[in-house]
């Protein structure tokens, strides 16, 4: 059985060493960086937030390097890429799902990212990705697709390390200190609850030592 | 980063500077009122919607939801 469509799927595992609120920041700050010489533009275009979730869809424009055999089917120089995404700050998610703006007969990129923080390590972000590309040309659906595979792949590598490069710009200390940090975190918590404590007590000692006392004696 | 209209870039700017500020200080601190940026936002969509238009990118297309929908790709069922 022979198909004209021919598809591609790709999922890959990526560990952040940030955890899932700097790579939520960072997110919004990747481009540029030095990966990303491809990238030229990004506008957010819709934005709102729903039953406490932030809904986004950027639009993005990137060069457009094709092979010499493919030229006869893409004209333009330039592509354009849709990114919606939901930020779920209660859970820690945040889902991208990425998609190219025409020519979607010829090659069509799909990529969706979770990102959520890490069980197994924390104070880490576990990034999973998806890829599905597609091409519904006419014998050459199998020559696009292998060669929309290979770019994907290297361009994976490519966007990991860009993004990793714009979370250390953001969090110097974070891939030395990791552990200092947290500590210092939950000293400063532990602080803020003391003083809240002592305040509480200070404010309501009389009605609470009244409601204890009878359970103590 | 660039708007992808030439006109956009200054709003673009202000728009994301006020954005990152209140994603990181007030959204993931569990503030969700999104008004701060919203007049920003506003004019500088209005640019981009502009810019959009003059080089033929289909906006409808743009903004149609696929992800969370019946739309969305699923993996590829895994043979059991």
């Amino acid at each position: 059985m022979k198909n004209q469509r021919k598809n591609e799927f790709y999922e890959h595992t990526t560990i952040f060493n940030y955890t899932w609120d700097q790579v939520a920041q960072g997110f919004w700050k990747r481009y540029p960086n030095p990966n990303s010489k491809h990238v030229l533009s990004e506008d957010t275009v819709c934005r709102n937030v729903r039953s406490g979730r932030l809904f986004s869809t950027r639009l993005l424009s990137k060069t457009n390097p094709i092979p010499k055999w493919a030229e006869r089917f893409i004209t333009s120089k330039h592509v354009h890429i849709i990114e919606e995404s939901i930020v779920d700050p209660v859970n820690k998610v945040l889902i991208t799902y990425t998609r190219n703006l025409g020519y979607t007969k010829v090659m069509s990129v799909t990529e969706k990212v979770v990102y959520r923080q890490s069980d197994e390590q924390p104070g880490k972000t576990v990034a999973v990705r998806s890829a599905w590309i597609d091409s519904q040309i006419r014998g050459f659906s199998r020559a696009i697709c292998a060669f929309g595979y290979e770019r994907f792949k290297k361009n994976c590598n490519k966007m990991v390390g860009g993004f990793n490069y714009v979370l250390a710009n953001m969090f110097p200390l974070q891939s030395t200190v990791t552990t200092t940090h947290a500590t210092i975190t939950a000293t400063s918590k532990l602080k803020d609850a003391a003083i809240n404590a002592s305040a509480l007590a200070k404010s309501k000692a009389v009605p609470i030592y009244a409601s204890l006392h009878p359970n103590q004696s | 980063m660039n708007s992808i209209g030439e006109a956009c870039n200054d709003l673009k700017r202000d728009y994301d500077a006020c954005f990152n500020t209140w994603f990181s200080e007030y959204f993931l601190k569990g503030h969700t009122n999104d008004s701060m940026c919203a007049p920003l936002f506003k004019v500088y969509q209005e640019c981009v919607k502009r810019a959009m238009k003059d080089q033929q990118i289909d906006f409808h297309e743009v903004e149609k939801n696929l992800l969370g929908t019946e739309q969305e790709r699923k993996p590829p069922q895994k043979p059991s």
